[in-house]
């Protein structure tokens, strides 16, 4: 068996697709080293020794820029690009197209439109320590509406998509009504929130961020079988005895908490869950085991390198993450979809 | 002997009614096929015995019981089905995709036990594709793919199987083919089959019992020599044709015709009808070699 592994403890027991083993192996590789090239370059650039020394010693100078500023912030980074790259992987198999994405079902313009509205409503007498919460609610609240709206007795993938077109127009209408009658301070907050940042990330962040991720992981790999099933059509599904409207909710709903977890702290940096599964695809072929990690990986990769561009290439400014997940990230999209037609 | 069958069954989408009040009992471990022109409800009847479409009226009965009123996986673990227009997810391989049919014998602990492994293994082998086992679904021909949905459904190890025109847009051969594997699995594992064919003398060539529907009706039911009439086809197809006795399988074999059509040196109730339009001299007498010629027939009519 080349293609499909077997994994058995006991009882339990899983297929696991693994090839092309090498690939993924080299993404791993591909992730340490966009983790130490994060950690050495900032405003005080360190060569490999001085890293190793500040990694070494916590409490030095260049120690606490490494443990304190750098580590979280890459860390939470790539925790957001994992979540939604999986979050957009889920979706692409749930919704059988390649087009869909968090922003499909409306997380983010359900998440921003709450953020935006906490921002411009809330902040001034709460803070913003509520912000990520408002998002994350935002996002499940809009998926949850999405759902609603297109359910007659049952849901079909199509009408799933057109419905989340539908409410993301209103709710970004709505984004844009609070953004023009608010502060001009409020704006420029809300506008950074909106492209996506990790700017100021902390442990605690990491922390609370990585429990839920870690969550959603294990149900990822008790859902993982249901995950491919997806992709067949109905009748199918039900001639195998799968509750098709179960396993499409329950998919939705793991993909939906993956990208609300993720524009909670990571702002609307969505793009990321288009093209982390499609790179992923265009790498690992056979949808799996391999494919889902790729995608984890490259997701984290890509979001962690874009935060290194936002606060390196442009000192002394930090510019958010989402800028550059976009601007080196769509024309690397454009490209790959015009090589793929040829 | 019948596990699957259909109590006054009421079927239709939305508000237009499809078939009303249908009773069918379908012989076990034979090869069923439900025949009839476009529209008639036999693509739904299908549906609806595969639990797919919820009857208005009455039940569809699995081995006694309601099959509406069964989980669905032990439904799954009975009977497989293999739709009109199977989807494949993107990039999977024959491997995964036959996998899929070990569904219903899973759990949330065991995904993917030896006889999971043990079971796909043996579908490959059986429909042949041990070879193309490893290739994306997307690469395989036709006639490949088609084997492998049917593996799929065999990876599911059910003594039911139905499949909705499992021969469309196949070429003669991998129609042959994909019937000769089911046939195969019906006489060596004593699988019931249940299936929905356009093509009338492949039905007869393959059949132990075929269902012959019109507007939602069962016209006639039985071996194909006792369906498959003249009178009946005109009344299924509206199509006149001749039923000789196919030379090789020994079955009713339909040559239809329409005024067009010419046959040299044909029978009164060919020749002359309608005006030759459509054919070239050349053409006609091939036809007249394979229909109208009498040393084939050697005076073998079941009908007319």
């Amino acid at each position: 068996m080349a293609d499909v592994r077997a994994l058995r403890i006991g009882g339990f027991s899983r297929a696991i697709v693994w090839r092309p083993w090498w690939r993924v192996l080299a993404v791993g590789v591909a992730l340490l080293l966009s983790l130490s090239s994060c950690l050495a370059l900032g405003k005080v650039p360190l060569g490999p020794t001085a890293l190793w020394h500040a990694l070494c010693t916590p409490s030095s100078d260049t120690g606490l820029i490494v443990w304190q500023l750098r580590l979280p912030r890459i860390l939470l980074g790539a925790l957001v690009g994992g979540a939604l790259a999986l979050s957009g992987w889920l979706l692409q198999q749930v919704m059988r197209n390649p087009l869909a994405s968090p922003d499909t079902l409306g997380v983010t313009s359900g998440a921003s439109a709450a953020a935006v509205g906490y921002l411009s409503l809330l902040a001034a007498d709460s803070g913003s320590a509520w912000l990520p919460l408002a998002a994350a609610a935002g996002a499940l609240v809009a998926v949850g509406l999405v759902y609603r709206l297109a359910w007659h007795r049952g849901t079909t993938p199509l009408r799933l998509v057109l419905m989340g077109i539908g409410l993301s127009a209103l709710l970004t209408a709505a984004t844009t009504y609070l953004l023009v009658s608010s502060a001009f301070s409020t704006t420029l907050s809300a506008y950074v929130w909106l492209t996506g940042s990790v700017y100021g990330g902390n442990w605690s962040d990491v922390a609370r961020l990585a429990v839920g991720v870690a969550v959603a992981l294990v149900a990822m790999g008790a859902l993982m079988r249901h995950a491919l099933l997806a992709g067949v059509d109905d009748a199918l599904a039900v001639g195998i005895g799968v509750r098709v409207q179960v396993m499409r909710g329950a998919l939705t709903l793991l993909a939906a908490v993956l990208a609300g977890l993720a524009v909670a702290w990571g702002g609307a940096i969505a793009f990321v869950g288009l093209i982390a599964p499609h790179l992923a695809k265009r790498l690992v072929r056979i949808p799996g085991t391999a494919q889902v990690v790729m995608s984890i990986a490259l997701g984290a990769i890509i979001v962690m390198l874009a935060d290194l561009a936002g606060r390196t290439l442009f000192l002394p400014r930090d510019l958010p993450a989402g800028l550059f997940v976009a601007a080196i990230g769509a024309p690397f999209f454009l490209m790959l979809l015009i090589r793929q037609v040829r | 002997m019948t596990r699957l069958s259909a109590n006054d069954l009421t079927l239709g989408y939305q508000r237009q009614v499809i078939m009303r009040e249908l009773s069918l009992a379908l012989p076990e471990s034979r090869i069923s096929v439900l025949i009839g022109a476009n529209g008639c409800g036999k693509s739904t009847l299908l549906k609806a015995l595969a639990r797919l479409l919820t009857p208005w009226q009455g039940q569809v009965m699995l081995d006694g019981d309601d099959i509406h009123h069964q989980p669905t996986r032990r439904v799954a673990r009975t009977l497989s089905l293999l739709p009109q227009h199977p989807v494949a997810p993107e990039g999977i391989t024959v491997r995964q995709l036959v996998s899929l049919g070990r569904h219903p014998h899973q759990s949330w602990l065991a995904q993917w036990s030896e006889e999971d492994e043990r079971q796909v293994e043996l579908a490959l082998m059986r429909t042949d594709l041990t070879a193309q086992a490893h290739r994306s679904v997307d690469t395989l021909s036709g006639g490949q793919r088609q084997r492998a949905w049917i593996a799929m459904a065999v990876a599911q190890d059910t003594p039911l199987m139905l499949l909705d025109e499992p021969t469309s847009f196949l070429d003669l051969t991998h129609q042959m083919e994909v019937l000769e594997l089911l046939k195969s699995l019906n006489r060596e594992s004593g699988k019931t089959i249940v299936m929905v064919l356009h093509d009338l003398n492949l039905a007869c060539r393959y059949a132990d019992h075929i269902v012959a529907l019109r507007d939602g009706a069962i016209v006639a039911q039985g071996a194909p020599q006792a369906v498959v009439t003249r009178e009946r086809v005109k009344d299924i197809f509206q199509l006149e044709c001749r039923i000789i006795e196919d030379p090789f399988f020994h079955t009713p074999l339909c040559i239809p015709f329409g005024p067009g059509s010419r046959s040299v040196g044909g029978e009164s109730g060919l020749s002359g009808q309608g005006a030759p339009s459509m054919q070239t001299t050349e053409s006609s007498s091939q036809q007249n070699m394979h229909t109208g010629s009498k040393h084939v027939t050697a005076g073998w009519e079941i009908d007319g």
